[in-house]
């Protein structure tokens, strides 16, 4: 079917980039694949604005006693790090950007099932980031990302309405974002695509939108009483009028901690996609990886006390919370296990995507594993509130999620763009933010058991080698997030032209041309066969196997 | 209209968005759409209820006192009101199933009358004694007391929780004027009336919200 | 693990080694647990990301694409394989869970007849007290050897107490007590730094624990300057804001006696039954009537914003004092 598909070269033919002209054809597009690219012009900008701060943060780290800037600078520094990137790159990158881009292709559907409500979730974003960018130019917040109350409620002297505004706003977002793709997940599937027949990106949307659904609604709550604490003094989280502060804790971190989940799900259903076409091999265990990211999703909602270990919590929930966040790492192992048995006598090819999933197994299981260090009781008592935890959340959220979501962007690009990017560039900036992340981010973890605290912006002087160890890493890293920035933008217009399939992968989206047209599909597509269908012909028949 | 277009309208009608492929499937993906809505609406209430729920423990007595102050008969004849708007709305869905222009109309206005009932007590005889009595907590509140503090928490949460609902019911009031305008141009027959049907769900949570809120806020002092 | 030990040639080089220190100091009796679930679960991580890196660059390499044309053989599911590596991750969680929580368990509670130590953080300064009226700012003395209580609160926003040297962290929260113990092994200063983000001074809210041995602990206690005891100062509170106008001794006023109630049971007008201890008794002062008691009035009025953390304290310790006479002559 795909070999009938218009492979005129997209100047020629329409496709829906080239269908409509204009800026109003960009700004009340429904096209999910045109908000997409919104996303991800949006998304860009946010994650370079966060990484800009840390740049700044890691220099002025150099010195013990501060190298650039005032410690209220630093504070406002790191808060905006985290909420940037947090809130406006992390949680929407994976979801907004590539799944808005790939859920319809992959159902084999035209579209989301609610296309306007898809480009009002970009404008809500577009009105939370703006008012995150207000707050982060007149004057900024120095809350730290997790408003921790009472500082939050009364004692800082920030833009932290401004800030929690645009928090709070982009919430609705990620809610609508979910939404539409659980609809469109269970009603817009195409005829023979059954629920164990769909590519795992979509399982891992799939369980992400659920989280988003359910949790995002209560960091909205605590969040919103946050600016009703502030603005009337009424006494729910500040103790000096008769509140609690750890209540604030509870209702936080029981979004934060799923929200964790929310930026890492997209990016393991990523690496499914590319480490299957990059060995020419089906998953091994699909329906274990599948369950993985169901189970992951559902545990995550019992774990957030893991947060709060040494607020003077009972024994007890201490032990209970400890247990399940055991217990959330299982289905995590077992997908590592699951990717790295799929390679067994695959055909592996070492384009940048393979090379950035690679990356990600690695990193993450370092980063997972750190985690049990954390729901570990006894070593947690140490290590929270130290650099311990900053190594840890990075493993995953840089080594993991961020590195995924490269590795995917990598992969559709020519999907996306009709265009490919030059691949010996892409392999060296994957080896350059491979060798930097890991020069930043393995001092802290040595940092952190050493004793020394996070959000600091001076420090003892015997903490200084370490740190600057970690800054210079961090100057890789940077360099190595710049250069896909630039050959990306430049193939654009330059790269070579792409066929409709370049990596020869199976899955909906490879079956219409690159860039696909508005409609998605010129044919309606009808599903005969499994996911990752790359065994010997006749292998692959459902039923035969698993 | 042209052979074409009376194809295409045959096998296409006006109703269905093109991304569906049949209007099955555009109703199914409507309904879960705003199940999944409510759901999270669930959620954002329910933290609001978690956090009152944990106060009204920590603060017994200052609550029951707060109780005291509002009206239970308002309260009771605003729930019979909502109630009754909900059996409204439920007849224009039914109305819009069977395709009764008049009857559609008919009953999305008396649902937005009851609604706008509902705001009108709420607020000419619930908020505007609560304010002459002082006890909105941002405007004049002055309670005396050993409870006081405790008093202006619960009405610190009285006006959040049922503020938060009368947004939602203003917004649904807007949704149905557009229903109302939909359904004068005679847009629903038997084969499409999901926007009503959506709505009524929709409406039907905003009650049920409140027949949650009625007791955790008027009853649960104890004086009846 | 015989090349984890404490007494490793190994460790001890790294220990003493100039440049990159790895380890803090050891220097309190839970430090060595602590550090030996590290080290294991340092050697677990390191172990299976290795594993992992390598298995991976293995089949890199050995299964390269020599040919567009290959076909590797179809995928097929090994059941026993998922079992397998489900069920030995399951069972290192549960190692893992069972050591740290009997760890933390033991950890939890402090020795009887622990010293007791009163910190309150405030922003950004730990003030901390001795019970016999000592005070001091951001330093700690303390005598090897001893297990020592901290009892903590904050005067502002969250602070933590963080001393790496002794593994040992506990949150400083505005309105409640919290509380850690440590029993100092080896003499010397280390560090203890606030762990909890607290405004623009966090980083420099930093101090001394200075252990010495007990005969120069006794020689610096006698050699500072102190002040009335905590319990000298409750008694001189207690008259200057007119407690005793109403907690008079013998139950006669329109408030209960205190004497010899601290520790006890004291059931509320709502029906829970709650331990007159710090917490209450904090509860009691600042929101008199959020815990009415049966049989009194409910007029005891706030002292909220009137009294800062180190009074309600030093009350505290007023109150726990009496009746103690008593209490001694009951064994208790």
């Amino acid at each position: 079917m795909s070999a009938a598909l218009a492979e005129a070269p997209p100047e020629t033919r329409v496709h829906y980039l080239n269908a409509d002209y204009g800026i109003k054809s960009w700004l009340l597009t429904t096209d999910h694949k045109r908000i997409a690219l919104l996303y991800l012009a949006s998304i860009t900008l946010m994650f370079f604005v966060g990484g800009f701060m840390a740049v700044l943060m890691r220099i002025h780290l150099i010195e013990p006693a501060g190298a650039l800037v005032h410690p209220d600078t630093f504070n406002k520094l790191f808060t905006m790090h985290g909420v940037s990137m947090i809130f406006f790159f992390l949680i929407p990158s994976i979801p907004a950007v590539l799944g808005n881009f790939l859920v319809p292709l992959m159902v084999g559907a035209k579209d989301l099932a609610f296309p306007r409500i898809n480009l009002l979730s970009w404008y809500v974003f577009i009105v939370g980031a703006a008012l995150t960018l207000t707050a982060i130019v007149s004057g900024g917040v120095d809350t730290g990302w997790t408003f921790y109350t009472p500082y939050s409620t009364t004692y800082a002297n920030s833009q932290v309405m401004l800030t929690a505004l645009g928090v709070f706003v982009s919430g609705f977002s990620s809610i609508l974002t979910g939404l539409n793709f659980i609809v469109t997940i269970h009603k817009m599937r195409a005829p023979g695509l059954t629920w164990f027949r769909m590519p795992l990106f979509l399982w891992a949307i799939y369980a992400t939108s659920i989280i988003q659904v359910l949790g995002t609604p209560v960091v909205a709550i605590a969040i919103f009483l946050v600016g009703l604490e502030r603005l009337f003094h009424v006494g729910i989280f500040d103790p000096a009028v008769g509140g609690d502060p750890i209540l604030f804790q509870h209702l936080f971190w029981f979004y934060s901690h799923p929200a964790v989940y929310i930026m890492i799900l997209p990016g393991m259903g990523v690496i499914s996609e590319i480490i299957t076409c990059f060995s020419r091999k089906k998953v091994f265990g699909y329906h274990f990886v599948a369950f993985s990211s169901m189970a992951i999703a559902v545990i995550s909602f019992l774990v957030w006390g893991h947060h709060m270990f040494v607020t003077g919590m009972s024994v007890y929930a201490a032990l209970i919370f400890s247990v399940l966040s055991f217990l959330v790492a299982i289905p995590s192992a077992i997908k590592v296990f699951n990717w790295t048995a799929t390679l067994y006598q695959g055909s592996i090819s070492y384009q940048a995507p393979m090379l950035y999933a690679l990356g990600f197994i690695g990193l993450f299981t370092m980063g997972g594993l750190t985690g049990l260090f954390l729901a570990s009781l006894a070593t947690d008592v140490h290590l929270n509130g130290t650099y311990f935890i900053v190594a840890h959340f990075h493993y995953i959220m840089v080594g993991g999620a961020v590195m995924a979501y490269l590795g995917g962007i990598h992969f559709w690009w020519p999907k996306i763009t009709g265009r490919m990017y030059p691949d010996t560039w892409a392999r060296l900036a994957a080896a350059i933010v491979f060798i930097g992340f890991n020069l930043t981010f393995f001092p802290q973890f040595m940092l952190g058991y050493l004793g020394m605290p996070r959000r600091y912006a001076t420090y003892p002087a015997e903490f200084q080698v370490l740190n600057v160890m970690s800054s210079a890493g961090a100057s890789i890293l940077g360099l190595g997030y710049l250069i896909p920035l630039i050959y990306l933008v430049w193939s654009i217009r330059y790269g070579p032209i792409a066929p409709a399939n370049p990596w020869r992968a199976k899955g909906l989206e490879w079956e219409t041309s690159s860039p696909p047209p508005t409609q998605n599909f010129d044919v309606p597509p009808v599903v005969r066969e499994g996911a990752y269908a790359y065994g010997p012909p006749g292998s692959e028949l459902e039923g035969a196997h698993d | 209209m042209t052979e074409a277009s009376a194809a295409h309208t045959a096998e296409h009608p006006p109703y269905l968005a093109h991304h569906f492929t049949d209007i099955e499937q555009q109703n199914e993906s409507g309904t879960l759409g705003m199940w999944l809505f409510l759901l999270t609406e669930i959620m954002f209430f329910g933290g609001l209820f978690a956090t009152y729920a944990v106060y009204r423990l920590k603060y017994f007595e200052g609550f029951h006192e707060g109780s005291h102050h509002l009206s239970v008969q308002f309260g009771a004849l605003n729930t019979a009101v909502l109630i009754g708007s909900s059996l409204t709305m439920a007849l224009a869905v039914r109305s819009a199933q069977l395709g009764r222009r008049k009857a559609i109309i008919l009953f999305l206005i008396l649902t937005m009358v009851l609604g706008v009932l509902f705001i009108g007590i709420k607020l000419n005889f619930e908020w505007s004694a609560d304010y002459h009595e002082g006890l909105i907590p941002w405007m004049g509140f002055h309670v005396e007391g050993a409870n006081a503090a405790a008093v202006r928490l619960f009405f610190c949460f009285y006006f959040f929780m049922t503020g938060l609902h009368a947004l939602h019911m203003v917004i649904g009031l807007g949704i149905m004027c557009v229903l109302l305008r939909m359904a004068a141009k005679g847009r629903f027959d038997s084969g499409y009336f999901a926007p009503v049907e959506i709505t009524g769900l929709y409406w039907h949570f905003v009650d049920i919200i409140w027949i949650f809120l009625f007791p955790l806020l008027y009853l649960m002092g104890g004086r009846y | 693990m015989l090349m984890l030990g404490p007494h490793s040639e190994l460790i001890a080089a790294l220990q003493a080694s100039p440049g990159i220190p790895i380890f803090p100091p050891r220097a309190s009796t839970v430090a060595e647990g602590v550090d030996q679930l590290h080290y294991f679960l340092t050697v677990l991580t390191l172990f299976f990301t290795f594993v992992i890196f390598t298995v991976i660059f293995y089949y890199m390499v050995r299964y390269r694409r020599r040919s567009e044309d290959e076909q590797p053989p179809a995928t097929r599911t090994l059941m026993s394989l998922e079992i397998t590596w489900t069920v030995i991750p399951t069972l290192i969680c549960v190692l893992v869970f069972g050591w740290s929580a009997s760890l933390y368990f033991r950890n939890a509670n402090p020795p009887n007849a622990s010293m007791e130590i009163i910190v309150i953080g405030k922003q950004w300064m730990w003030h901390i007290q001795h019970p016999e009226g000592i005070r001091e700012i951001n330093e700690l003395h303390v005598p090897v050897g001893v297990p020592v209580k901290i009892t903590m609160t904050s005067q502002d926003v969250i602070h933590d107490f963080f001393i790496p040297a002794f593994r040992v962290k506990k949150d400083a929260m505005p309105g409640r007590y919290s509380s850690m113990w440590f029993q100092a092994t080896k003499t010397g200063t280390f560090h203890f730094f606030c762990a909890q983000y607290c405004g623009q001074g966090h980083a420099a809210m930093i101090g001394w624990v200075h252990v010495m041995t007990p005969d120069d602990y006794a020689a610096w206690l006698a050699g500072t300057t102190r002040g009335e005891t905590m319990t000298q100062a409750g008694e001189r509170l207690f008259q200057q804001y007119g407690c005793v106008t109403c907690h008079v001794a013998d139950g006669s006023g329109r408030g209960p006696s205190l004497v010899g109630q601290f520790g006890k049971p004291q059931k509320l007008r709502d029906g829970q039954t709650l331990i007159v201890d710090e917490t209450f008794l904090r509860r009691a002062i600042t929101q008199p009537n959020s815990m009415p008691v049966p049989n009194y009035a409910p007029v005891m009025p706030s002292f909220q914003g009137q009294l800062n953390e180190e009074q309600i304290l030093q009350l505290i310790a007023y109150v726990k004092s009496l009746g103690g006479e008593e209490r001694k002559a009951k064994g208790q």
